[in-house]
């Protein structure tokens, strides 16, 4: 690890301007950034320790939720608004890391983590586009169970690996972000970017910028809400698939829905064409399996990965089948 | 090598083979077999107040005056030589001592290989360290950074500009068996085994299976990874070491650096797990090189990348099991045959045969390994090798023979128990695979299990049952040396260089010699874990209980001549020979009239004397020549799977044990449990990364290469029969290995009986289900 220097900004305002200095990298629970600095994958001069920032919880006048970004994983998960009106956002925080990371982690360091792609962190032996832009991709002809099959490119096939990101995109969760001009908001859906030809380009955040807050509207279908995560092992690993759903029938036909998946794509992928295909129709195992078609129509499954279309119609099949209950 | 073995085990056999059992060390079964005190109780461990309390001190706890710490760098290529070295600027960062190069390493010879025939020889690879620009393998040792700081070093090892010219390197494990070698022996054993014309009887015989079964790479994931520290003393040299291998190692690295014997002090009272990895090294010779340079202790731990960089594993394995069988199940023929890595610079050979040579009877055999070349950090004993993963493939094909014979599994293995060896038809020394399947069968509720796959279901989940042999050969090592001192207080110190890490060596025979004195527990006092004291063999293979026993039962001998000699004309015990007599109650007592007896105390007290001290080696153990010395067990599992993902979650297991003498429940139990969660991450977990491309391990860290978490692991039960060897010290045979073997087979085999899928290559993981 390099020497760096440490500093604790008192105010969002002093942290943005330690932000905009070259070399710089904002701190939350540390629980990613530093396990890349001890790999030589990142290398800050200058850590700027946000996590003493707001970590407020606390109900928005609109009817929504408002998160501080400094607010552990943990505390979001334990939090008796999440729990009542956002269940699958609890279910999803717990299913991520262990509970000693998840009590280090912050919200915005949570939105701020990199890909766990194995020829990534490998600085020593691996050629990686996103960690050194043209020197190509190891993963593409590699391992890449663990790889994208949805908005992927050829210059990068790295997934983001959040769990709590998934049920923040399917509960369209907005991300408040200071600058020096003042705030901002970005839907979560677009907050991560695609890698395209420039997969070291991750987020919305610029140099300067801040994340302050996450934002979650007031949604009707968050109280009949799941999330469901499929993994190599029952703790501790990431997903190789999971699905964030949220259903509402009314009179025998979808109302509304809210679908988002894991473990498939370089951002939490919301799944918008699923979604369009059951608004209005019936909640039928046939109508979930061909939702599921709609959005995978475009997915480029990898040697290592050609098992995950499948894995993601049956999972989503199974999550909206068990919330559609006995509306059916 | 391997042939002039298999001729000094051939002639040994043969010189021995007409000897009458009874005169052999251990053909009178162990008196204390039977009359036990404190062996056989619960009993917890005896360093378990100061593990809890962190006052026992790990290799890389050890505080020293002036101590420097040290970072290793690695090659990232597999193959080629260095081109350019440039550690100015490693050497200009704050801190640094030294950086130790192909350079200015001093040139040394490369280690002796391990070996069977010569115990002094501990060396897990035999090339060169550090001493050219040349590169063998991927991870290799090309620098160690020696710093004030342990962050100093870590940073001055990333300055290190190290260029490399790479050459094509041998990392397909496909393409290498073009080329495989067969090896003349397999340890001990003569390779190539061939009775009657199995291939042959395989084509007639009314049903068989004939399948290839393959196991991935592994890597040794112990909690605590390698470290040393290191401090010189002119000529002496004291090494802090995670070891199993003690004394050897501090023999093998005296020759190593010219130094004279008694000069290196290998201390390694506590290991954080050993399991087959914590041997002799590169990073050892590093630190001890570098140490001297610098005339500084120096405290050298790997990173946990580090382990998996120059610390071998499991090698990967292909496997072809076929079995022949008549209308009645009777084994008519037997081929065991495959391939896995071991390269001419490494030592291993991963035994995945020898079960198969033991388990069951069959009218013909087939059995052979073929090794290939890679250019790899060399494979290592790890985990019940060999073992682990022949069982799993013999033990599924036999579940897949009975099924498309439509027998019970239980029942097919049960209808081909041998009554001798059968391969070598020597007799068994004790053999109870079929009492602990039938009491495991009881236990589990195995008529529970639908014989038709699919058949239970719950929810989304289907449920099944699966059972599996499992095997590991007893072993005692020559060379085990005990120091025993008695006081006329009757208390005693037993001493010896042996190794502890982490399953109660000391626990367990302070408990022996108490019952083999007839002492209290309090009273006894067993030191380890120094090649200062008297030397003991290296802890593997399940070996070192059965070792240190030998010596214990030589010493306590010993003890009772010297005793009686003390004793003079003036005793009770006067005009008695050393085996008429019996140590019992802190008495020398009369075999043959037990009120003839003399207390420790009063011998001690009429002689004059504070103490008494004797030293004995164990006999050379011939037991296990003469006789087939095998534990076994019947591993049971219950799972379930989801038909929605393919994810499987264990639900119970069951380990029915055949192991003799069951020394301390505790700590067996424990360490029982602690295999067959190893095998539950053969089974479903654990597989290392190696990308052939590059010849490189892609997941070198516990987030990525899947250890079973505690989630993963169900309720365990653990029974056995108990049921004493005579041929073994205190009728024990070892426990360390074989609950990881069967596992992986019964785990296989009850996703079978839960879905109708049989999956022949391991980790059984989800996507190959649906």
């Amino acid at each position: 690890m390099n020497p760096v220097e440490y500093r604790r900004p008192a105010t969002a305002d002093e942290a943005l301007t330690l932000t905009g200095s070259a070399g710089a990298r904002l701190l939350g629970g540390g629980t990613n950034l530093v396990d890349l600095m001890r790999k030589g994958v990142e290398r800050p001069s200058l850590l700027a320790d946000v996590s003493g920032l707001s970590s407020l919880i606390e109900p928005t006048e609109g009817g929504g939720l408002m998160i501080g970004a400094a607010a552990r994983n943990s505390a979001v998960a334990a939090h008796p608004l999440v729990r009542a009106h956002y269940p699958m956002l609890a279910r999803a925080i717990l299913a991520g890391a262990s509970a000693q990371i998840r009590n280090m982690a912050t919200v915005g360091g949570n939105l701020m983590q990199r890909t766990r792609c194995l020829y990534f962190a490998d600085t020593a032996g691996s050629r990686c586009n996103k960690r050194s832009p043209g020197s190509g991709c190891d993963a593409l002809e590699g391992f890449n169970r663990y790889h994208a099959i949805l908005g992927a490119s050829g210059d990068c096939i790295a997934v983001h690996p959040s769990d709590m990101g998934v049920a923040l995109a399917a509960l369209d969760a907005q991300i408040r972000i200071l600058s020096t001009g003042g705030i901002r908001v970005v839907p979560l859906t677009e907050f991560h970017r695609l890698p395209g030809d420039r997969p070291d380009l991750e987020t919305a955040l610029e140099p300067g910028e801040l994340i302050v807050s996450i934002e979650l509207p007031p949604s009707s279908v968050a109280a009949r809400s799941a999330y469901r995560k499929v993994r190599d092992r029952a703790s501790y690993a990431f997903a190789l698939v999971s699905v964030a759903a949220g259903l509402a029938v009314r009179d025998g036909r979808v109302e509304d829905v809210r679908i988002a998946f894991g473990g498939v794509a370089p951002r939490p992928w919301r799944a918008f064409r699923a979604e369009a295909v059951l608004l209005g129709r019936p909640p039928t195992t046939e109508a979930f399996e061909e939702a599921a078609e709609a959005e995978l129509q475009d997915a480029t499954p990898l040697s290592g990965n050609s098992f995950k279309p499948n894995l993601v119609r049956r999972t989503m099949t199974a999550v909206l089948s068990e919330l559609a209950g006995d509306d059916r | 090598m391997s042939r002039i073995q298999n001729a000094i085990i051939g002639s040994v056999r043969t010189a021995i083979g007409w000897v009458p059992a009874q005169w052999l060390p251990g053909g009178t079964p162990d008196p204390l077999i039977g009359r036990n005190a404190v062996i056989g109780r619960q009993a917890s461990r005896l360093d378990g107040p100061l593990k809890v309390a962190g006052k026992a001190r790990f290799a890389a706890e050890i505080a020293m005056d002036r101590l420097s710490y040290a970072a290793l760098a690695h090659s990232p290529i597999t193959r080629g030589r260095i081109t350019r070295l440039d550690t100015s600027a490693a050497e200009a960062a704050p801190g640094v001592i030294l950086v130790l190069t192909h350079r200015n390493m001093p040139r040394l010879n490369p280690l002796p290989l391990i070996s069977i025939t010569d115990l002094g020889a501990v060396g897990n690879s035999n090339l060169p360290i550090m001493q050219d620009q040349v590169i063998r393998y991927n991870g290799q040792v090309v620098a160690l950074v020696v710093a004030e700081t342990q962050e100093q070093a870590d940073h001055a090892a990333s300055l290190l500009e190290i260029d490399y010219a790479a050459e094509e390197a041998r990392t397909s494990f496909h393409d290498a068996k073009a080329t495989a070698r067969v090896p003349a022996s397999i340890l001990i054993e003569k390779n190539h085994l061939s009775v009657g014309d199995a291939e042959r009887e395989l084509e007639r015989s009314a049903h068989h299976v004939d399948e290839v079964y393959r196991t991935p790479g592994q890597n040794h994931n112990a909690i605590e990874p390698h470290a040393v520290t290191v401090a010189w003393e002119g000529e002496a040299l004291l090494i802090h070491d995670a070891t199993q291998m003690i004394a050897a190692s501090a023999n093998a690295i005296g020759k190593l650096f010219g130094l004279k014997k008694g000069q290196v002090r290998v201390v390694s009272p506590f290991v954080g797990g050993g399991f087959g990895g914590k041997g002799l090294w590169d990073h050892q010779i590093v630190a001890v090189a570098a140490a001297r340079l610098i005339g500084r202790p120096l405290r050298l731990a790997l990173t946990r990348e580090g382990v998996y960089r120059i610390i071998g594993g499991r090698t990967p394995a292909e496997q072809r099991v076929a079995i022949g069988a008549d209308p009645e199940g009777t084994f008519t023929a037997l081929v065991h045959t495959g391939y896995s890595i071991m390269p001419p610079y490494g030592a291993c050979p991963e035994q995945y045969t020898l079960g198969s040579r033991a388990l069951y009877r069959s009218k013909s055999f087939e059995v052979v390994q073929r090794h290939l070349d890679l250019d790899i950090v060399p494979n290592t004993f790890m985990r019940a090798p060999g073992e682990a993963i022949g069982s799993f493939a013999l033990e599924s094909a036999i579940d897949e023979l009975a099924h498309s014979m439509a027998i019970d599994p239980i029942e097919l293995r049960l209808r081909n128990l041998p009554e001798r060896h059968p391969t070598t038809g020597v007799p068994f020394s004790q053999h109870a695979l079929g009492q602990a399947y039938r009491d495991g069968m009881k236990r589990f509720g195995w008529e529970r299990r639908s014989a038709t796959p699919g058949m239970r279901r719950e929810g989304e989940w289907l449920i099944g049952m699966g059972c599996a042999t499992g095997s590991f050969p007893y072993a005692r090592m020559p060379g085990a040396n005990i120091r025993l001192t008695l006081r006329r207080d009757s208390s005693a110190t037993l001493s010896c260089s042996a190794q502890e890490m982490g399953m109660g060596t000391a626990t367990v025979q302070t408990q022996h010699a108490a019952d083999r004195l007839g002492l209290p527990l309090d009273a006894i006092t067993f030191e380890l874990g120094d090649s200062a004291l008297p030397a003991a063999p290296f802890a593997g293979g399940s070996s070192q209980t059965a070792s240190l026993a030998g010596a214990v039962v030589a010493a306590a001998d010993k003890l009772a001549g010297e005793l009686l000699r003390l004793a003079g004309n003036d005793s009770p015990l006067a005009g008695l020979r050393a085996g008429q007599v019996r140590l019992a109650e802190g008495s020398v007592v009369s075999i043959d009239d037990p009120n003839r007896r003399e207390s420790y105390g009063s011998i001690l007290s009429r002689a004059a004397r504070e103490e008494i001290t004797v030293a004995a080696a164990g006999s050379p153990p011939i037991e296990f020549l003469k006789f087939a010395i095998h534990s076994t067990s019947a591993v049971f599992c219950e799972l379930r799977v989801s038909t929605v993902t393919g994810e499987i979650r264990v639900d119970r297991l069951l380990g029915s044990f055949d192991c003799g003498t069951i020394l301390n429940p505790k700590t067996a139990t424990s360490q029982l449990k602690g295999g067959m969660i190893m095998g539950l991450g053969l089974a479903l977990t654990e597989e290392t990364l190696f990308d052939e491309r590059k010849g490189r391990i892609m997941n070198a860290s516990l987030a990525d290469y899947h250890l079973p978490t505690h989630l993963d692991v169900p309720a365990i039960d653990v029974i056995w029969t108990g049921i004493p060897d005579p041929r073994t010290p205190l009728g024990a045979r070892g426990i360390g290995e074989i609950g990881i073997t069967g596992v992986a087979a019964a785990v296989a085999n009850a996703v079978f009986n839960a879905t109708g899928q049989r999956i022949r290559d391991l980790p059984i993981t989800l996507d190959k289900l649906w």
